[in-house]
């Protein structure tokens, strides 16, 4: 069994290799055909350990592959392990995962890198993988670079537009910024309790007071800088939006369900240590409701099909965070999985539309597409209700979950965040009645539109399903039924339960009246925010106009908060001033002089010794001659 | 304090040595103006020779054998090189048709 655990990332590196090594003699349908079943068979893998695993009484499968790093105190694995959290997110990465190489088949089959697109999408498979199975932080460190060189890669995998290489650039770099936190607290985490191993960091955690160290204290804020960049949390999220430049799957796999995600999976992960500095749960709660708000105002008044979507997924990453923040630890894991499934289903749907309208992305040339594009229509629908959190859709039960804890956490981020869920269904139904409704604005002759073939066609179903019905693994308390993943998820949460039954202080309780009632507001402000997007974009036929706008609030939200625009002006200007200063000043007076300098003295110094070297045999004989004599008489003379 | 052998009553062990530098800068002057590889090759043979006459002079005035063993040497070794230069100026013979070291300038830069 133990073995199997490390058989799942193999499958999509062999992918990766047969694909990426052979990608342009490889016929399309092979490297096609590879890419799928590298992620499936790690998806049937993944399912049948999982069974394995719960027959065997949920112990936890570690296997240790070779020792990697020895110091003189501690040693660092190579190693996997699968414990309730791992297997949560090994469902997801791998079952969406497998669902998004299908789509891809049928998406991408026009495109001459498709063999590479392949190779690339098992290379993050693997990487994925890696972070999620990771034993350790180091492990987990490696996925982590691994999944944002593939998100790079993909980014920019259209590298002749100059934007798109730009975005992907963007991408790294801002993500840099977070992996140098996380590497920072991995080194604080080895400093202080010499392991990097998540088992033995937990019992070293139970041990201590984290919250007077300031090792552990930094520790913390460093690993949630790195989640903040890799799960686009202000002020770090401006990448993901221009990360849509990649193709549709991308953004469905990595920019949507899996890799943005694995900050919280990182966060959840050291749960024992964040639930015991509460300051930095604080911390938390506020950027990832400041993102929530932000990404939600943003998300209504973008006219890319795209861009929407990946605002949206900047502010539902945010409610995730927040309910991090109030250390609603099953909730947020619950809002990954059911994100997973509704926003890759609309990611994928989008891409459906822009498939369906040869590569049209701007929304103010769709419209009346239900007809033309049923299935998608349907889909699409299924991931609207889910995502603005109307009941019974997945959305509405992790939703509510977060928005019930925190409430009881913290009662105004309660208020904004129930607002900002209002603004989500609003603006996820101003996307779907210009989308689908009305009169078609583009210009494409109609027979030219055409649905899903069964390739594509194929994922979206399934990922409906899982929409529809992935939120009873977490029913609400007041339902009297078994919140399934609470339940799973209780060993790996229990640090947290320990510390709130030390300190019920902190541990907020929630009544059932007030769970009724946080559920009834946020089902109606969700319909109300869907009912103002019918009366503005259904009733009144708006659409959002070409011209730049003049009301200042819609330029706030449609310039994106111009955040940018500040970025650009108070980081990137300095810098390329800097770097142009130290080009002059050290690059050209000092390096080039110096270099420029040697190579003109050797010149010099040959020119002119050139002459003895005339190749005449008695000039050599001469001079060794009078050197010897040299020799003999200093010798001579020093004796004497 | 050995003896120091008859033979040097006669002739002054001055003699011998102004002979070997006489002989050793013959060499030399020859390896510097001459310009036939040849001579230049007999007069390093001159050199070599010189040197050796000033081991068995010394050799014999302090009346200790390791000189002349030296010499044994030397002369051993000087047959073998003398027929590997043979050998190289053969070469450069049939190659340039001269034995002119002068021309032999392939290498200049």
């Amino acid at each position: 069994m133990e073995q199997l655990l490390s058989l799942i990332p193999v499958f999509p590196l062999v992918g990766f290799l047969i694909n990426g090594l052979g990608f342009r003699k490889i016929p399309k349908g092979v490297a096609g055909l590879i890419g799928v079943a590298a992620s499936g068979l790690s998806f049937l893998v993944a399912i049948w350990l999982l069974i394995q695993y719960l027959q065997g009484g949920q112990q936890l499968i570690s296997v240790s592959l070779w020792e990697w790093i020895t110091g003189p105190s501690w040693k660092i694995d190579f190693s996997f392990a699968a414990d309730q959290l791992t297997f949560c997110m090994l469902m997801v990465v791998t079952g969406v995962g497998f669902l998004i190489h299908i789509f891809s088949f049928g998406y991408m089959h026009e495109d001459e890198g498709f063999g590479k697109f392949f190779a690339f999408l098992n290379l993050f498979l693997f990487s994925m993988l890696v972070l999620v199975l990771g034993a350790n932080l180091l492990m987990t460190f490696i996925g982590w670079e691994g999944v944002g060189l593939c998100s790079f890669l993909l980014i920019g995998f259209w590298n002749k537009n100059e934007a798109y290489n730009e975005a992907a650039k963007k991408a790294f770099v801002m993500n840099r910024i977070g992996d140098l936190g996380f590497l920072l607290g991995i080194f604080l985490i080895l400093f202080r309790f010499s392991t990097v191993q998540y088992t033995e960091i937990v019992t070293a955690l139970s041990s201590v007071q984290a919250l007077n160290d300031p090792y552990l204290v930094w520790a913390g804020i460093c690993f949630f800088i790195g989640a903040m960049g890799k799960s686009a949390q202000l002020p770090l999220f401006t990448w993901l939006p221009d990360a849509m430049a990649g193709p549709t799957p991308v953004s469905a796999l990595i920019h949507a369900a899996t890799m943005v995600t694995s900050g919280i999976y990182l966060v959840i992960r050291m749960n024992a240590l964040y639930s015991s500095i509460p300051m930095v749960q604080e911390f938390i709660l506020w950027i990832g409701l400041a993102t929530a708000i932000i990404g939600a105002l943003v998300g209504t008044s973008q006219n890319d099909i795209k861009k929407v979507l990946a605002y949206s997924t900047v502010s539902q990453l945010g409610f995730m965070f927040v309910a991090l923040g109030v250390g609603a630890y099953t909730a947020a894991l619950f809002h990954v999985i059911t994100h997973a499934f509704f926003k890759a289903l609309l990611f994928l749907g989008a891409g459906s539309v822009i498939h369906g309208l040869h590569e049209e992305q701007d929304i103010r040339k769709m419209g009346g597409l239900k007809k033309l594009l049923p299935l998608t229509y349907g889909v699409f629908l299924v991931a609207n209700l889910a995502i603005a959190g109307v009941p019974p859709f997945s959305g509405f039960f992790s939703k509510d979950e977060i928005l019930a804890h925190t409430f009881a956490g913290n009662k105004i981020a309660w208020v904004l965040l129930t607002i900002t869920a209002g603004i989500t269904a609003f603006y996820m139904f101003r996307l779907f009645f210009l989308v689908f409704f009305n009169e078609y604005r583009g210009n494409l002759a109609k027979e030219k539109i055409h649905d899903a073939p069964f390739s594509m066609a194929m994922p979206l179903v399934v990922l409906a399903i899982l929409s529809i019905a992935g939120g009873f693994i977490g029913l609400p308390e007041v339902f009297h039924m078994p919140h399934i993943l609470h339940e799973f998820l209780k060993p790996v949460l229990m640090p947290t339960e320990k510390l709130a039954s030390l300190h019920p202080e902190l541990h907020h309780a929630i009544s059932h009246s007030d769970e009724w009632l946080v559920m009834g507001v946020s089902v109606v402000v969700s319909l109300i925010g869907i009912g103002v997007a019918y009366s503005m974009y259904l009733s009144k036929k708006m659409v959002p106009d070409f011209e730049p706008a003049t009301n200042p609030l819609i330029k706030l939200t449609n310039g994106k908060f111009f955040f940018d625009e500040i970025y650009n002006v108070i980081i990137v200007k300095p810098l390329t001033l800097i770097a142009n200063i130290f080009s002059v000043l050290v690059d050209l007076l000092m390096i080039n002089l110096f270099v420029e300098g040697l190579g003109i003295f050797t010149r010099f110094a040959g020119s002119s010794l050139k002459s003895t070297q005339a190749g005449r045999v008695s000039g050599y004989a001469f001079l060794m001659v009078c050197s010897i004599l040299l020799f003999a008489l200093l010798f001579i003379f020093k004796t004497i | 304090m050995n003896q120091i052998p008859e033979i040097f009553r006669v002739i002054p062990v001055n003699n011998f040595v102004i002979l070997a530098v006489v002989l050793f800068s013959i060499g030399i002057l020859g390896v510097l103006t001459r310009r036939n590889a040849i001579i230049i090759f007999m007069s390093v043979e001159l050199m070599l020779n010189a040197v050796n006459l000033l081991f068995v002079t010394f050799s014999s005035y302090k009346s200790d054998p390791a000189g002349q063993v030296f010499v044994f040497f030397i002369m051993a070794i000087a047959a073998a090189e003398v027929a590997v230069g043979l050998a190289i100026i053969v070469m450069i013979y049939r190659r340039i048709r001269s034995t002119d070291v002068s021309l032999l300038n392939n290498l200049k830069g």
